[in-house]
């Protein structure tokens, strides 16, 4: 069985298992990873149990080197402490820790994202005071995102979620595009790729708007622009990432099986 | 020197109506039983204070024990939204709850600040977010959410030069609560406080605070060391009280493992206002404390 995708010889998968093994496949092994829970999680863990298995996993509760066996059900998990090199209090982990710049990668959700990879997960509509939807607001990521040396995204792609402007600016990408961040003195080189259910985005090397330039097997660009409330730009030849290799899926399937058991 | 006490004795002389409460506990060892306490004993206008507020503000906010919430993320951990505060922020229910809201960094030092005695902490952080803009008071309007309405009590981000390199960077105001409350896995019949694993903010949040409520697992004669774990001397605690299982549905490392059941099913009971209040009577008030 190979990983190549056929009529005859399909390895099915979906659109999600797909995200993850493709954000899974951002990170490279020895790197150290601020991780933020969810689908940031289960990709970080999948790529410690795959490609990477000295990737160390920094989670917010302090937990730094976390080796979980299963997927943490929240970042309080014993096993994230009790498998982590070092366990440090929260005050320590973000100012010690990821405030210097030691961090080589921050890996976040977002619940809106704008064409500067500026993140919002504080509040959609209306007024702030009275918003249309009240989101559970910031917790470590306008800090992972300034400080981390580059940021991934891991988010479902969606007319809603892609956005021209985020309401809410909680953590900052490029701003308002090319100068933003040195003259807001974050230290990060900001967000590198937003990975999504269709496929990859990275920002143009000159404007630092975020264009298409990966697609999953069997999706077509015009999806991802019609899931994408700005006009998004399309790579030249975007590459077609390879669909998840039977070992991925094994893994991942594995990771999320155990997690399913546990909340039985 | 700590006293040991009940829980409902402890609650009832630490916690005051109108009183700055910060009950910490990042995501493990999180203090239920005494949140429960509190909105048994139906204090009102309460300024609620955690970094991740999660199931036991989400109670305590339904049960309009909170006027005012501070805070860095709300949600229920793994599971989703909190349906009691949506619903005080979004309709005023049952009382208006305003909100002050930070990151994670901010609010971990602005506890350090008010642990260390000093007015602020300094951290690189909030640069280019709206959050800035909240903490600031500048107002006005954002890139497209407006903020309307009166202002909060005061500006907690400014920016500061540093006096050495000339940097600006971000000064958060300290966080000075009446009382803090925690749970840990021990204590000694000193009231030497014992926590281990995860241990969160929960140091800061006792040093800052005037006055503080512990439960804890269980009461032993010793507390024989434990790699990694923070002691809190009895006489930086105000009450201790023994509430085994006081961290549940969390997790209480070496007692006991996250009730998963429960926040999945948190998210129905406390959708509807109704199922909500049912659920009050029957699970807090219907319930004599002690007995949870």
């Amino acid at each position: 069985m190979t990983s190549q995708v056929s009529a005859d010889q399909a390895v099915t998968y979906t659109a999600d298992e797909m995200m993850t093994v493709s954000a899974a496949r951002a990170l490279r092994d020895g790197m150290t990873c601020f991780v933020g829970i969810g689908l940031p999680s289960s990709a970080a863990n999948l790529a410690r149990a795959t490609h990477a298995p000295s990737l160390v996993l920094i989670y917010e509760s302090g937990t730094i080197g976390a080796k979980p066996a299963q997927l943490p059900l929240s970042i309080g998990d014993g096993m994230l402490a009790e498998t982590a090199d070092a366990v440090v209090s929260v005050p320590e982990i973000f100012n010690y820790w990821l405030q210097p710049g030691r961090i080589d990668v921050g890996f976040l959700g977002a619940a809106q994202i704008d064409k500067f990879g500026n993140i919002n997960t504080t509040a959609i509509g209306g007024d702030y005071r009275n918003p249309k939807v009240r989101l559970p607001g910031a917790g470590g990521a306008p800090e992972i995102a300034a400080s981390c040396r580059e940021v991934i995204v891991v988010v479902r792609q969606s007319h809603r979620s892609f956005v021209e402007r985020v309401d809410f600016v909680t953590s900052v990408g490029y701003g308002s595009g090319p100068g933003d961040r040195e003259r807001l003195g974050l230290t990060g080189a900001g967000p590198k790729k937003i990975i999504t259910d269709l496929g990859v985005l990275e920002p143009d090397p000159e404007t630092l708007e975020f264009t298409l330039t990966g697609l999953y097997p069997g999706v077509p660009a015009s999806a991802a622009k019609e899931r994408t409330g700005w006009d998004l730009a399309i790579a030249a030849e975007p590459e077609i990432i390879a669909a998840p290799a039977p070992a991925e899926l094994d893994a991942l399937r594995r990771f999320q099986g155990t997690r399913a058991r546990s909340h039985q | 020197m700590a006293e040991i006490v009940s829980l409902a004795e402890a609650v009832e002389r630490a916690i005051h109506d109108g009183d700055a409460v910060a009950m910490e506990g990042f995501t493990h060892l999180i203090p239920f039983a005494a949140g429960h306490e509190v909105i048994r004993q139906r204090r009102r206008d309460l300024t609620l204070i955690r970094m991740t507020p999660d199931l036991i503000y989400d109670q305590l906010i339904g049960a309009g024990c909170a006027r005012k919430l501070v805070f860095s993320w709300g949600g229920n951990p793994g599971v989703g939204s909190l349906h009691r505060f949506r619903d005080a922020v979004e309709h005023s229910w049952p009382v208006p709850l305003e909100i002050e809201e930070h990151s994670h960094a901010g609010m971990a030092n602005r506890y350090v600040a008010g642990a260390s005695g000093l007015p602020f902490a300094v951290l690189r952080g909030y640069n280019g977010t709206d959050l800035y803009r909240l903490g600031t008071l500048n107002g006005g309007h954002g890139p497209v959410l407006a903020i309307e309405g009166p202002a909060i009590e005061g500006p907690t981000i400014k920016p500061i030069t540093c006096p050495f390199t000339g940097e600006t960077l971000t000064a958060v105001a300290a966080i000075r609560p009446d009382v803090a409350v925690i749970h840990a896995q021990r204590a000694d019949r000193s009231g030497n406080v014992q926590l281990w694993g995860i241990t969160g903010v929960q140091k800061e949040a006792v040093l800052a605070s005037a006055r503080s409520v512990v439960t804890v697992e269980e009461i032993v004669d010793q507390l024989d060391p434990r790699p990694g774990a923070v002691v809190l001397p009895g006489w930086t605690v105000s009450f201790v009280a023994r509430v085994p299982g006081g961290a549940h549905p969390s997790y209480a490392l070496g007692y006991s493992v996250r009730d998963n059941d429960y926040y999945v099913a948190w998210d129905a009971i406390a959708r509807e206002r109704g199922t909500f209040t049912r659920w009050l009577d029957e699970q807090v008030y219907g319930v004599p404390a002690g007995r949870l």
